[in-house]
């Protein structure tokens, strides 16, 4: 059995890599080759190679490194996004792509959440204060803003939007949502959401915007001066999907002028941004470095279902995540 | 205009264009204007529209004249402190009325005695109570606060995990108004929702939420991922979640605290955290606010303090301050107190 397990190539154990609590998933299946170790022989490790197993985007599916893979079947990422992917091109090697959606989706919406809460009750701040040696005093001015029966506007009524929205609804939020198709009736009723056809009337309306779409041509600079000009100057500005997604330069022009009052951020453009990036240095800006899915037990599930993915094509079975060219 | 009585940080106002809207206004005693623990301005404002302000420290620099005037003393933030001694010094004093909805800073028995009305504001608190304590769940479990520091910081950062909250088994101590909203809120996660309280909630109640009643603290502790205290500081509270407690907590669990920091046992809290007998404890209150600077609890890692913040929005710091001016008005026009606090 061990003889028969194919080989596939990842880019690490640790760091940007895989946990090691999820390496006994990885075995179970595959002879496992690193990136930094395949690079030594390359000409050697390469032919074995069926499967890249992809996390954190890497290692990057480059034509420098497919060619070097002669015999790869898949391309098999973890996570939900494929923004990183340019599928069409993988395709006409005749090697297929999967993700992993739906696995994420709890955690993700947890996170808007936490993000959400955490800027809106100014959590951060007060934690500081707390603790700071030099205060023992609260300022009076650390006011926050009231979540419950405000309104949270969702930009992507997906997967994670529609359970951003279940968690919204909660706290008697008012839930508007804009998506590309409308949700069902009974979707709709469930938790309360009113469809916005206008994106602007969305953006007008909110307290709390909350961008939970795919990054795609369509929805690049989605947010830029101009939709950041329609927010309420009290309303903040919620990101777990992309950076690119938001014009970051528009961004920090809103936010220290007024024009919006806060943004919390999971995800930015590039990641980490400069050390020396204005979204650093304002003060009503939270910002967390793409932890989306970080838990233990949802990094398993995602790390499952990537192998169960790679599995099936090595197998010649049927493929529960394929991402065709369209 | 105003008139500026000695210390430039402290007046009393007397607005000269509404004369006949003056004479009716009967004195309330507060602590102070903004400062450090006063009243936000726009707060002020709403007690002035109907009362004549004055602070303690004039108060202070001339009692045997202003006491006799005072019908109301208002509580923000715990202040004034309503000791014997100044309320000896207010003959006139009706009521009591507190900001909030504890009254564990009140010897609501004594004052009762010296013939003085006692009233909190119960309702108004709950929600914005509820939102906090979901947000340092969250915060907690999911580790936004070392995140937002790495984001910061120069390099990249381990891999970050926390602890997942859809489908984990939040218990919550302490059924009251908060403690539904709490389950409410949570429900909308799929959390597994436990509750233990004197008395159980009604079976609607529980249907609604989803919560299963615990009838023992000690199954709601062992079972639970998080663990929030939302109950009423009394005698029997005080010092409810200490050393055995917290021994049959899950190691992986987090306590959150939206109550009174008397509530839990400090040191039991900090021995808990340090020998990782729980994973990790999120805190609005402690005991005492702030604590000393060198406190062990301001050192640990998996820590989240806020400075009792649970009630930290305009809207409802605004709400509040508008029904203790309603408390303050039945008394001084001899209606009944609508809040009024009654022993049982």
């Amino acid at each position: 059995m061990e003889d028969n397990k194919p080989w596939a190539l990842i880019s690490e154990v640790g760091d940007q890599g895989y946990i090691e609590e999820v390496t006994d998933i990885l075995e179970q299946h595959f002879h496992i080759i690193c990136h930094k170790d395949f690079l030594q022989n390359s000409l050697v490790h390469g032919p074995k190679i069926q499967a890249i197993l992809m996390w954190n985007t890497l290692p990057a599916a480059k034509p420098s490194l497919l060619s070097l893979l002669p015999s790869l079947k898949v391309v098999a990422s973890g996570g939900a996004g494929i923004d990183h992917l340019d599928v069409p091109y993988i395709a006409s090697l005749g090697v297929k792509v999967t993700n992993t959606p739906g696995v994420v989706s709890d955690a993700t919406a947890d996170i808007a959440m936490g993000l959400l809460l955490a800027s809106a009750r100014r959590i951060v701040e007060g934690h500081l204060i707390a603790v700071d040696p030099n205060i023992t005093c609260l300022p009076l001015k650390l006011m926050g803003v009231e979540v419950t029966g405000s309104t949270l506007g969702i930009i992507g009524m997906g997967h994670i939007g529609y359970k951003i929205a279940q968690r919204g609804k909660g706290f008697d939020m008012k839930i508007l949502y804009h998506n590309r198709n409308r949700r069902s009736f009974e979707d709709e009723q469930a938790v309360g959401a009113s469809y916005r056809e206008n994106m602007d009337d969305l953006l007008k309306e909110s307290d709390f915007v909350m961008m939970a779409v795919n990054l795609t041509p369509e929805t690049t600079d989605l947010i830029s001066h101009r939709e950041l000009s329609l927010m309420k100057p009290t309303a903040t500005l919620v990101n777990i999907s992309r950076g690119l997604v938001v014009d970051q330069d528009a961004l920090v022009k809103a936010l220290k002028s007024g024009g919006i009052c806060a943004a919390a951020l999971d995800v930015t453009h590039p990641e980490p941004l400069p050390r020396d990036h204005p979204l650093l240095c304002l003060p009503n800006v939270l910002i967390t470095p793409h932890v989306g899915t970080n838990t233990i037990a949802t990094t398993r599930k995602m790390v499952l279902k990537m192998v169960d993915n790679a599995v099936a094509v090595l197998n010649g079975q049927v493929i529960p995540n394929e991402v065709k060219p369209n | 205009g105003f008139t500026l009585v000695n210390n430039p940080s402290c007046y009393t106002w007397t607005d000269s264009s509404h004369q006949v809207m003056e004479e009716d206004k009967r004195w309330a005693l507060i602590s102070e204007v903004g400062g450090d623990t006063g009243y936000l301005e726009e707060l002020a404002d709403v007690l002035k529209r109907h009362f004549h302000l004055i602070c303690l420290r004039e108060f202070l620099q001339n009692p045997a004249l202003h006491g006799p005037k005072v019908q109301v003393l208002f509580i923000w933030k715990f202040l004034p402190e309503a000791e014997p001694s100044l309320l000896r010094s207010l003959p006139a004093l009706l009521l009591v009325a507190s900001g909030g909805v504890g009254v564990d800073h009140l010897d609501v028995p004594f004052i009762n005695g010296l013939g003085v009305k006692v009233a909190n504001t119960p309702g108004v608190v709950s929600d914005s109570t509820a939102d906090h304590a979901m947000a340092l769940l969250l915060a907690s479990a999911r580790k936004i606060l070392d995140g937002e520091f790495k984001g910061h910081t120069t390099h990249l950062p381990q891999r970050l995990m926390g602890v997942e909250v859809t489908r984990a088994t939040l218990g919550i101590v302490g059924m009251g108004d908060i403690g539904y909203k709490i389950a409410q809120r949570s429900k909308g996660f799929e959390m597994k929702i436990l509750y233990h309280n004197r008395t159980r909630r009604t079976g609607a109640a529980e249907r609604a939420t989803g919560a299963e009643f615990c009838r023992r603290l000690d199954d709601l502790l062992k079972r639970s991922d998080f663990v929030v205290i939302a109950v009423k500081l009394t005698a029997d509270t005080t010092g409810l979640i200490g050393r055995r407690e917290l021994s049959l907590m899950k190691p992986t669990a987090t306590l959150v605290n939206v109550s009174r920091g008397l509530v839990v046992d400090q040191d039991a809290l900090v021995e808990a955290l340090r020998s990782g007998r729980i994973g990790a404890a999120a805190l609005d209150v402690t005991h005492p606010e702030p604590l000393p600077r060198d406190h062990p609890l301001l050192g640990l890692p998996n820590v989240l303090i806020t400075p009792h913040m649970g009630i930290s929005t305009n809207a409802t710091a605004t709400a509040i301050v508008e029904k203790m001016l309603e408390n303050g008005l039945a008394a001084v026009k001899g209606l009944p107190v609508p809040d009024e606090v009654k022993l049982q």
